[in-house]
């Protein structure tokens, strides 16, 4: 028989943790180090970033390490205003995902166990065709040319409006997210309402509850947990999204994530993009933790 | 019960067709003799035959399925590593660092490697910059999948195998590796679908070298929509298509073995 010894054990751990830990030390932590450390420097002359010491030959000048990227993300409004419009645009999305996805989910739960599986497999299979693909389906259907639209202007002529466009809006720009990010929200629903005790219905029927009272008294704050973490999965991929917003939305319609994708490839200005990604990871770690919260205390008193 | 159902079923319906009416256009504008996304004029494979002279295009499909498999190679060996580890050993660390690039937005991790390849390692971005870059991020779902797996197993396997006088590496090679097998494969599977599928990630860390596949369909999609898109997206649809159903198989086929086992 073969005795663990506690340094065999120790052998082991290191043997299985080990690798994936390095690579991710060096993968993922540095280059989030890496990204703080940018924060704290001078844009380059010609983009990247200028060197931490003034090269011999030249008087000194914005070398080194400053501040200088968080005062000009305070200094204009004009970001705080983008990082409030995400959010609200987040908040939207969350909530359209949520009426969507509550009846769906609740249908699946409530269906016969061998149309389960099928149900969910719906759900997801357009969910594996390709990101951007599912994304420039809605700009075809948007797009001015569409039956959708000429419908929808032949209507507002009639109504003596003006014609609207529906693609590079905000409201394609809600539709895209939607689309996207809805099977986040059916799978946790459906897993939670999946669980729940249907004698539990029952039994709020004998006592008298009408339909809608068995509701809201019983269903929805059973499934506030998965209400919660859905939420968390659609809110905060939505923060930092840019796809959506750079093919669906006018040029008025840009989010976090375009700004951030701008810094980096567009104007090349790597400081001030690294505070803006510090300022989104701040974001959604508070997000994160605030739903945690919620979740544990929902659990907590059903 | 039907009838108290009907509301549901009502929404469910629009639901599901919510979800399926844009594929549906895409996959038919694909076969459609116009220039335009606007109406059905004709059934034609012309896009498709453009398509398939589309040297770009075809070079890109090619190195996407390069980074695809390299990616899933390295991600599905550390994700099960780090599926193990943290299922077996009461860690700290390591459960954060996994986890963590699954849950927070791609952009950050994406302009994070943008800036870690260029200072530090000096490393022209490439081929190579977007493999290490999806399989940092694919680790953490193979681990997930390895985890949950590791979960639902009677632990008393492993401990009969040690009495018996197996190493620790035989139980691994002959007890724990078959039975995890269909998660390895699963997020194998997953690894490879997420990698040819992403975007965000492969926006930031490609450079300006070889095509790689999202990444010439975003620039057709911005610059010259042609129905050539759809075609490519048809034809992927049809590969993801495939991929699911491989994959469902193989769940079903080690079901039916484990359940003759009993």
């Amino acid at each position: 028989m073969t005795r663990d010894t506690p340094r065999s054990t120790r052998a082991a751990r290191l043997l299985t943790g080990g690798p994936p830990l390095l690579f991710l030390l060096v993968f993922f932590v540095i280059p989030s180090l890496i990204m703080v450390l940018t924060s704290f420097r001078f844009p380059g002359e010609f983009g990247g970033l200028a060197p931490v010491t003034a090269p011999a030959d030249q008087a000194a000048g914005e070398y080194g390490f400053t501040t200088e990227a968080y005062a000009f993300f305070f200094s204009d409004t004009l970001y705080a205003r983008v990082f409030l419009k995400s959010f609200g645009v987040a908040l939207a999305t969350t909530l359209a995902c949520l009426l969507m996805a509550y009846p769906l989910a609740l249908l699946i739960a409530r269906s016969e166990k061998r149309f389960r599986n099928l149900m969910v497999l719906l759900v997801i299979l357009p969910f594996a065709s390709n990101f951007l693909i599912r994304v420039y389906a809605w700009a075809i259907i948007l797009g001015p040319q569409s039956a959708l639209s000429r419908v929808a202007n032949t209507l507002l002529a009639l109504l003596g409006m003006e014609p609207a466009t529906l693609l590079f809006s905000p409201f394609a720009v809600l539709v895209g997210m939607v689309y996207v990010h809805l099977p986040f929200m059916i799978l946790p629903l459906y897993t939670n309402l999946e669980k729940h005790d249907p004698a539990l219905l029952d039994a709020a029927q004998d006592l008298g509850a009408r339909g809608w009272q068995r509701f809201w008294r019983v269903t929805w704050p059973l499934s506030l947990p998965g209400v919660f973490s859905g939420s968390a999965l659609v809110f905060i991929p939505v923060l930092g999204m840019f796809a959506v917003p750079d093919i669906l939305g006018g040029t008025r319609d840009i989010l976090i994530g375009n700004l951030i994708k701008d810094q980096f490839l567009g104007t090349r200005d790597w400081p001030f993009g690294s505070v803006l990604s510090i300022m989104l990871t701040l974001a959604v770690l508070s997000v994160a933790s605030l739903t945690a919260w919620f979740a544990r205390a929902a659990g907590r008193t059903p | 019960m039907i009838r108290r159902h009907a509301w549901l079923w009502g929404a469910a319906a629009l639901v599901y067709a919510f979800l399926y009416i844009p594929l549906a256009i895409v996959v038919i504008y694909s076969f459609n003799d116009s220039r335009l996304n606007a109406e059905w004029v004709g059934f034609t494979l012309h896009w498709y035959r453009v398509l398939f002279s589309d040297a770009e295009m075809l070079a890109a499909a090619g190195n996407s399925l390069i980074i695809a498999l390299s990616a899933s190679l390295g991600a599905t060996v550390l994700g099960t590593m780090a599926g193990l580890a943290i299922h077996r050993y009461r860690l700290r660390v390591l459960p954060a660092l996994v986890f963590a690039p699954v849950a927070m937005p791609e952009i950050l991790l994406g302009v994070s490697l943008l800036l870690f390849f260029l200072q530090v390692l000096n490393l022209t971005l490439g081929m190579l910059s977007v493999i290490i870059a999806h399989t940092t991020f694919c680790i953490g779902f193979v681990a997930i999948i390895i985890r949950a797996r590791l979960q639902g197993m009677d632990e008393s396997l492993f401990e009969a195998a040690r009495d018996l006088g197996a190493s620790r590496w035989q139980t691994f090679r002959f007890v724990t590796l078959p039975l995890i097998m269909p998660a390895v494969a699963a997020g194998a599977l997953m690894s490879f679908t997420l990698s040819i599928d992403d975007f965000v990630i492969t926006f930031f860390t490609k450079g300006i070298g070889e095509p790689i596949l999202p990444i010439q369909i975003y620039t057709m999609i911005k610059v010259a929509v042609t129905p050539e898109v759809n075609a490519v997206s048809t034809l992927l649809m049809l590969l993801t298509l495939a991929m699911i159903i491989v994959a469902a198989r193989l769940e079903s086929h080690a079901a039916s073995r484990e359940a003759a086992r009993r």
